[in-house]
């Protein structure tokens, strides 16, 4: 269900320069007044991530200290200062997918990817995060990827379902 | 939509609606839930739009989206109105056929009804349906009828009723009393009275009163509040306007954690339209009482659910508890009288206030009023929300409800309350089920997570997994909290990896009770208790993994050994292939499979493999 008043995230694969982040704030019109998780919500909506550029100048418009800022932003898992990859890929860590085997997706992905929880792969296609329930228990154990759930998920196949979101080279031949 | 400013006004308007209301209209409901959704349910909606529409039928059966049905496991689930025929697992192959079949010619599809898993009966209406036959749906009782973000639809069946029964007909003392002779307890966890909460507040003094509802649903495996929220916002909403008229609050927040973007997203419509519609904001019908509700969007943080931490976190804090007294109902938010309540909690307000107290109070247990909605999952065959009255057995929920144990294993206990809650062994299954009853078997009713467990779940597992949940949950500060549950991990993650020493399970104890009497909030008082509870009805298995180096349930993969059963082996390659260290010998070519110990990193990736049951543990 997507509004068209809607502000999609962007992948933010590398980061983003200062003109930029200046841009965006000032289109935010952030005051004293501004509830501060929401213009951390808001901010990281817009460019993908809170480079910690960003953060210094709410810092400067809501006139509160950036240390106080920091710490609101090193509270909440989610919130991140680094760029992330293209494509988001969450496997639930929730009790109900635990139970359902959830350990061997998360190594299974781990494995694909080359990285650890939290981190974005080398050439930022994919950054990876477990995520503590999504609420879909029925299809546990659940993978999601940027929007598309994947439930019931086998080890053995998620490298094929991540597979299916790196964008193919024009003319390239379907892949099994 | 015109604002009602009168009493007058919204019951001409209420008249106006309950009388479009048409109980013979033929509807195809779809839910709408974030789990159907999950499992493909907008593309089916729309198949349906279109289809419907290319046949000329758009309008006489119009299409409606609900919220969620609960019956998660089936989704997408499609029920078709009148008569309630009820399709499990639709795709959008299905939609024609379903359409000509069923809407048009009155026929039910064989191949698509639901069969019960334990029975092997067929239903062809979703009332017939044990899943749904055995619960008493009171609160959930509109999600898989109501358009959540139909503002008339919610009046036609009896919507803001209740509101405007209380506020032409009783006063803010007597809406108190009404919720406390109920007996209605918080249904967040904790289970305080909920009129006696209400009761300090009303009398805290204070220029400005807050009201909050916490819709912050942290416990992993527990969904009701997001399905209440999605599917019945207004429910929430006229809880919340009853709850600030009895305190006197003025306004409103609605905490919703980030992870529910559809629950913010209907919630938002539907404030607009309750804004528009004079049920919210200032002069509300006529009255000119005012009150207004905003929300605010939790950013990942589990003990935000704890009442201090969420205030904090409102104060664009960092979400850490304070000690109390002061309790919130005195100095809350920005240090004024705050009540907060939880969305099942407020969901309950309305049907309290319409029905009236003693008529609720009839259902339950003595103790323990009303029904309890409950997040089934698990091992267990009937995923989704089970909606019973308290006194309810666990029997009951798990078999008659539930469907049983899947795959022919067997029960070996349900996990209730989430990282705060404690196991229920079989030989509890009997147990009626309320606040009081499950605090004496060292269990939580908490917010109505409740996961079943079969003989492949370890228990010490478990218990590891919820102190590493609670551990990086833990806001830091106070020391038998940060630390305590630390050291519980660490003792809990050697005992799994085959390091375990003798006074580990004392020790374990020892710090468990440390941690629950000193800690500072209700996040760490409560840790300890899926350590507590394991080891009390499963000891013997901390000892086998403890002394014999073995996990009985072969999920501890460091002292599982992974053996291949000859006589069961197809030599079909499959396990070869998941191998990451080549440590299979055979498998191919009619000669079994057999696992090398000295290469075997014991990932049990070969047993998740085999299609056929061969592998299992020494």
């Amino acid at each position: 269900m997507n509004d068209s008043t809607e502000v999609k995230p962007m992948p933010a694969v590398s980061p983003v320069g200062a003109d930029q982040i200046r841009a965006v704030l000032d289109e935010m019109a952030i005051s004293p007044a501004s509830s501060l998780t929401g213009v951390l919500q808001e901010t990281q909506k817009r460019l993908g991530y809170l480079p910690p550029y960003a953060l210094e100048q709410i810092s400067k418009r809501t006139k509160i200290p950036l240390s106080r800022v920091y710490g609101v932003v090193s509270f909440y898992a989610q919130f991140y200062t680094e760029p992330r990859g293209r494509h988001t890929v969450r496997c639930c860590r929730g009790t109900a997918c635990h139970v359902r085997g959830g350990k061997q997706i998360i190594q299974a992905i781990e494995q694909a990817l080359g990285v650890e929880d939290g981190q974005p792969t080398e050439d930022m296609m994919f950054s990876f995060e477990t995520v503590a329930c999504l609420g879909a228990c029925a299809l546990a154990p659940v993978m999601v990827v940027d929007d598309t759930y994947y439930g019931k998920v086998e080890a053995q196949q998620v490298e094929k379902l991540l597979k299916q979101h790196v964008p193919r080279p024009a003319g390239a031949k379907e892949t099994a | 939509m015109e604002s009602l400013r009168s009493m007058e006004a919204f019951r001409a308007w209420q008249e106006q609606q309950r009388s479009q209301l048409d109980p013979n209209q033929m509807v195809v409901t779809i839910c709408g839930g974030t789990g159907c959704i999950a499992f493909g349910s907008q593309v089916v909606e729309k198949a349906f739009r279109d289809e419907l529409a290319a046949r000329g039928l758009s309008e006489t059966v119009p299409v409606k989206c609900t919220g969620c049905h609960g019956f998660c496991e089936k989704g997408p689930i499609v029920v078709i109105l009148p008569q309630r025929v009820f399709y499990p697992n639709v795709q959008i192959a299905d939609v024609p056929e379903i359409i000509d079949k069923t809407v048009v010619a009155g026929e039910t599809i064989e191949r698509l009804l639901y069969i019960d898993p334990t029975s092997g009966e067929q239903s062809i209406y979703d009332h017939e349906i044990p899943f749904y036959a055995k619960q008493q749906r009171s609160v959930f009782r509109l999600n898989g009828v109501l358009d959540p973000i139909d503002l008339g639809d919610y009046v036609a069946r009896d919507g803001y009723d209740a509101l405007a029964k209380a506020l032409e007909t009783m006063s803010p003392d007597e809406v108190v009393d009404e919720v406390l002779t109920s007996g209605l307890r918080g249904r967040g966890g904790a289970g305080f009275p909920t009129g006696r909460k209400w009761q300090f507040a009303r009398a805290a003094e204070g220029d400005q009163k807050y009201l909050i509802c916490n819709a912050d649903e942290g416990d992993p495996g527990a969904f009701m509040d997001r399905s209440l929220l999605e599917g019945s916002p207004h429910a929430i909403i006229e809880g919340m306007v009853l709850a600030a008229y009895a305190i006197g609050a003025t306004h409103g927040l609605i905490y919703v954690r980030a992870e529910y973007p559809l629950a913010v997203r209907n919630t938002e419509i539907a404030l607009g339209q309750a804004r528009e519609a004079g049920l919210l904001g200032e002069n509300i019908l006529g009255t000119g009482f005012g009150f207004d509700i905003v929300i605010h969007q939790g950013a990942g943080a589990f003990v935000c659910g704890e009442e201090t931490a969420l205030i904090a976190s409102l104060e664009d804090k960092r979400g850490m508890p304070r000690p109390r007294p002061p309790f919130p109902a005195v100095s809350g938010l920005f240090g004024k009288p705050t009540n907060i309540n939880n969305v099942e909690t407020l969901a309950n307000v309305p049907l309290i206030i319409r029905g009236g107290a003693e008529a609720y109070a009839a259902i339950g247990t003595e103790g323990s009023k009303g029904t309890k909605i409950f997040a089934l999952a698990g091992k267990v065959n009937n995923t989704g929300l089970v909606e019973v009255p308290m006194g309810t057995t666990l029997r009951e929920i798990v078999f008659d409800i539930g469907g049983g144990v899947p795959d022919g294993r067997t029960f070996k206990a349900a996990q209730m309350g989430g990282p705060s809650g404690g196991c229920l062994p079989a030989e509890h299954l009997d147990l009626p089920i309320d606040y009081d009853t499950l605090q004496g078997v060292g269990a939580m009713m908490g917010s109505g997570g409740l996961i079943v467990l079969d003989e492949d779940t370890c228990v010490v597992d478990l218990a590891r997994f919820f102190t590493d949940f609670v551990q990086k949950e833990s806001c830091g500060k106070c020391v038998p909290c940060r630390i305590g549950t630390k050291r519980m991990l660490e003792i809990l993650t050697r005992i799994s990896a085959g390091d375990g020493k003798e006074a580990d399970i004392d020790r374990l104890v020892e710090l468990a009770e440390m941690i629950k009497d000193s800690s500072l909030c209700g996040l760490g008082q409560t840790a300890p208790n899926p350590v507590l509870s394991t080891i009390r009805y499963f000891r013997d298995e901390y000892v086998a993994h403890i002394v014999d180096r073995r996990c009985p349930a072969g999920v501890c993969t460091a002292i599982t050994t992974f053996v291949v059963d000859a006589d069961t082996c197809k030599a079909c390659g499959l396990c070869l292939k998941a191998c990451p260290t080549d440590a299979i010998i055979g498998g191919k070519k009619k000669i079994p499979a057999s696992i090398d110990q000295d290469k075997c990193v014991r990932c049990g990736l070969c047993r998740d493999a085999c299609k056929f049951d061969a592998i299992g543990t020494g």
